[in-house]
């Protein structure tokens, strides 16, 4: 992993820089121990790190205009930090970088059941947010797996998803406005508790632009009421190709699930093994999940098992309680611990059009015997963000990197069939340098524009997203 | 004269060797509002590529929207956003093309539930004012690989690009659709009315106040039979302490109500200027008191459709807001004197300026019509 070199002036001005810091912030906002700093050499893409420069921890939106400014002035590289828990490297710092981290920013600003809206800092973790208003009866919908840890700055810089987005969208469907600080240390308001822009949509684009556009501190976001009630339903199936077909004819019949997920026999072997789901012993398996009352249940689960039984399932397996729910959701739900136990694995996020899936599934059978890897897939059939575990052991010399070799190839094919390099997770430090498999010249010039436009100096996070070559230029004169 | 690319190839080379401004149209359902040379995008037609199994449709920037309805609807699916059909409103002879959809980011009553048109739309081809060809996004649903310049293009008014494919993410269309409503709510309780539905688990997807001699509160619900019978139900029920509540289970006739409002049916062929103003919807009766004319409401009140005496200026009748009102039908007059957009804070004007600038470094394309 290629990262810039760091700036040789601003490292020779540390001090200065960090002085300057320290009269902007409060006491104890400021680290650039050596010791403690290294708690924010990496994010959860662990196998890349440095120490940042310093670590800033501002409390206020007016704190970190402060903080930009200052940088700005300086010339120093800026890193937005969530709550550290991108799988891309999107929070990971160079040596002459300072971590802006948003862990201070935690406050619920103001809730409207009327309009339908909540207004937080964002270092607010994802799933408080919910917490704030499930009394009420309400809660916001996108639900990345790290939904516990991950703050609302982070989802929106990477646009997150989650398993439910199939019905309720990801992080860009659900955000009506942001107040945004740029690297100049300008404070902007951008949409607000009323739909839509007045001119541009540059919320639009600040939505998943990984933290290189400004840095967003409060967040207004949609609040949902929550549905009467919800059920999973469990279908194996004799190939990966019978499955596919299944959620393709679901789909078609005109049902919405709010969630498909789909895993497959090694996923299901070991994730039963880890979790005793009792799940059957097939070669891929379905969760499906709906809402709404005992009777609209009722309805939509008939119509989606009279569609599973057209496929032949090795097993259908209905929940008759919430017992019954979360011992199908259990092993889902627990793919990553179980994985974690078995091996180090690096976990991918394409996105493939739903049809290629047996298709794609064979292909990266292939590479795994090629590349002497093993792989689980479990993944959102629903809207084939898939989320391929490639297994390999840390400690072996040049193991990973055959890992990241096999999985860059994977993210090739989903660009081949029609896909993507990334359903949620985001680009960061990963991917970067796959981008030029997705996109052409003309494709990353018209991004990088957008990016020219809000932070001329390429100060802010500045090393991700574009492969450094295309970026170079811009970064230089900068 | 007007230049008619038939390709995107023909349009790029069209716009490269422009020695002046275009006017870019699609169906010509608006004026165009932009002086120039006319640059139709009629000629890059079709659907590309429609898998309902995926709930997926790409199609090129001038096939008709009827086109897009008509081959979703044979599947059973159609565009969540609900796009409306404003030539009646307008009084252009034209018909709506996916693109101009797409350039004005029309959303009708369904966006409240299911996004608007930026929501649905996944992925973008476009020509910039350079002529260089750009894709962004493409036909899977979750993508997040670089930045989101599809939400970029949409609502951008051919201002940063000319678009020449489109891809959506599509849904179901529900298989049974009933309306609820309630007559002589004033607007305040209507407003209530509406917030408590929508704050309700059961899916409303539309929610419009028509005030009048007899003011009607339209609510619209949708899926499978059962399903929405036992909502309507339990709707009905909610709703009954705002007044007597009649369900309409006739599908023509609820599609006509919502047809109406969508498609600012009450406005169309009446004298005087149109505006739409967004608010929080609780800011809404406040918002249209103000405004002095003829209203009504949907997106549950945060959408507010206004007719007032032409050369009003609606902006400065309604005073600060926190929101944006838009002037959708009035005179060049009146356009040129009070902007059609809602003018923006400073700060955002500098990034949309030089976002512009980025775009379209000559300014040729639609200069103008956002400014």
């Amino acid at each position: 992993m290629q990262m810039p070199e760091p700036s040789a002036a601003v490292l020779a001005r540390k001090a200065e820089i960090v002085a300057g810091l320290r009269r902007i912030l409060p006491e104890g906002a400021v680290i650039d121990d050596p010791a403690e700093t290294r708690a924010y050499e990496c994010d959860a893409l662990t196998a890349y790190r440095c120490p940042p420069l310093a670590a800033v921890l501002p409390s206020s939106t007016a704190e970190v205009a402060a903080v930009l400014k200052h940088c700005n002035a300086h010339g120093v590289p800026v890193v937005p930090r969530g709550a550290g828990t991108s799988l891309a490297g999107g929070a990971l710092p160079t040596s002459d970088a300072v971590i802006l981290g948003l862990a201070k920013m935690n406050r619920v600003l103001e809730t409207d059941l009327e309009n339908r809206f909540i207004r937080v800092e964002t270092g607010r973790t994802n799933l408080s947010v919910s917490g704030a208003v499930e009394a009420e009866g309400f809660f916001y919908a996108p639900d990345p797996s790290s939904q516990l840890a991950c703050a609302i700055g982070g989802n929106i810089a990477m646009n997150s998803g989650g398993a439910h987005c199939l019905k309720y969208g990801v992080t860009t469907n659900n955000l009506l406005g942001v107040t945004l600080v740029t690297m100049a240390g300008e404070v902007l308001e951008i949409g607000g508790a009323h739909l839509d822009a007045p001119g541009l949509d540059l919320l639009g684009v600040i939505c998943g632009s990984e933290g290189q556009l400004g840095i967003v501190t409060e967040a207004t976001l949609r609040i949902l009421p929550k549905p009467e009630g919800a059920r999973p339903v469990l279908i194996g199936f004799s190939s990966n190709e019978v499955a596919g077909a299944c959620v393709s004819d679901i789909i078609k019949a005109g049902v919405l699930p709010v969630a498909i997920e789909f895993m497959d026999r090694p996923c299901i072997r070991a994730t039963d093994a880890f979790s005793g789901a009792g799940y059957p012993d097939c070669e891929a398996m379905l969760i499906v999940e709906v809402e709404g009352s005992e009777a609209e249940i009722a309805e939509q689960l008939g119509l989606i098992l009279q569609i599973a039984r057209r496929h032949d399932p090795v097993e259908l397996r209905e929940a008759r309680d919430a017992d019954d729910a979360a011992r199908i959701w259990l092993g889902r739900k627990s793919a990553f611990g179980a994985m974690g136990q078995l091996n180090d694995y690096i976990c991918l996020d394409g996105t493939i059009p739903v049809s290629a899936l047996p298709q794609v599934l064979k292909r990266i059978g292939e590479l795994s015997k090629e590349f002497g890897l093993d792989v689980a897939n479990v993944f959102h059939a629903g809207d084939g963000n898939m989320h391929p575990l490639i297994l390999f052991d840390a400690n072996k010399p040049g193991d990973l990197e055959t890992c990241e070799a096999m999985g860059a190839e994977i993210l090739k094919l989903c660009v081949e069939v029609g896909g993507c390099l990334t359903g949620e997770h985001g680009v960061g430090v990963e991917k970067r340098d796959l981008m030029n498999v997705q996109f052409d010249p003309a494709d990353l010039e018209a991004q990088m524009r957008v990016k020219d436009v809000f932070d001329p100096a390429w100060l802010l996070n500045a090393a991700k997203v574009f492969p450094l070559a295309a970026s170079d230029a811009r970064r230089r004169v900068a | 004269m007007t230049l008619h690319p038939g390709t995107e190839t023909e349009l790029a080379h069209m716009i490269r060797e422009a020695g002046g401004p275009l006017a870019v149209r699609g169906g010509g359902t608006r004026s165009p509002g932009a002086s120039g040379e006319a640059l139709s995008t009629a000629g890059l037609r079709g659907v590309t590529l429609y898998e309902p199994g995926a709930l997926t449709i790409v199609a090129r920037a001038g096939t008709p929207l009827s086109e897009i309805r008509d081959t979703l609807a044979a599947h059973g699916q159609h565009l969540p956003f609900e796009p409306p059909e404003m030539g009646g409103l307008l009084g252009g002879s034209g018909t709506s093309t996916i693109g101009g959809v797409v350039a004005t980011n029309a959303s009708g009553p369904r966006r409240i539930q299911a996004g608007a048109c930026r929501d649905s739309l996944i992925g973008v081809r476009f020509v910039d004012g350079t002529g260089a060809v750009v894709k962004n996004g493409g036909r899977v649903m979750k993508n997040v690989t670089g930045y989101d310049l599809a939400k970029l293009m949409a609502g951008s008014h051919g201002t940063l690009g000319v678009l020449t494919e489109v891809s959506f993410k599509v849904l179901p269309a529900p298989a049974v659709e009933a309306g609820l409503v309630i007559e002589g709510l004033d607007d305040a309780s209507a407003q209530k009315a509406m917030a408590a539905a929508l704050g309700s688990p059961f899916e409303v997807t539309g929610a419009a106040h028509l005030p009048g001699d007899t003011p009607r509160t339209l609510l619209r619900i949708g899926g499978l039979a059962d399903s929405v019978a036992y909502r309507s139900g339990r709707l009905k029920d909610l709703m009954a302490p705002f007044g007597p509540v009649t369900i309409v289970t006739d599908a023509d006739a609820v599609a006509d109500d919502w047809r109406r409002i969508r498609d600012v049916a009450p406005f169309a062929g009446r004298t005087g200027d149109v505006w739409r103003i967004s608010v929080r919807p609780s800011d809404g009766p406040q918002v249209a008191g103000r405004s002095g004319g003829d209203v009504f409401y949907d997106w549950g009140g945060g959408l507010i459709w206004a007719l007032v005496p032409e050369g009003t200026d609606l902006r400065a009748a309604i005073g600060d807001i926190r929101g944006h009102a838009t002037l959708i039908r009035a005179s060049a007059d009146t356009r040129d004197r009070l902007g059609t957009f809602h003018p923006e804070p400073a700060g955002v004007a500098t990034l949309t300026a030089g976002l512009r600038a980025k775009f379209d470094p000559r300014g040729i394309l639609n200069a103008g019509v956002m400014a």
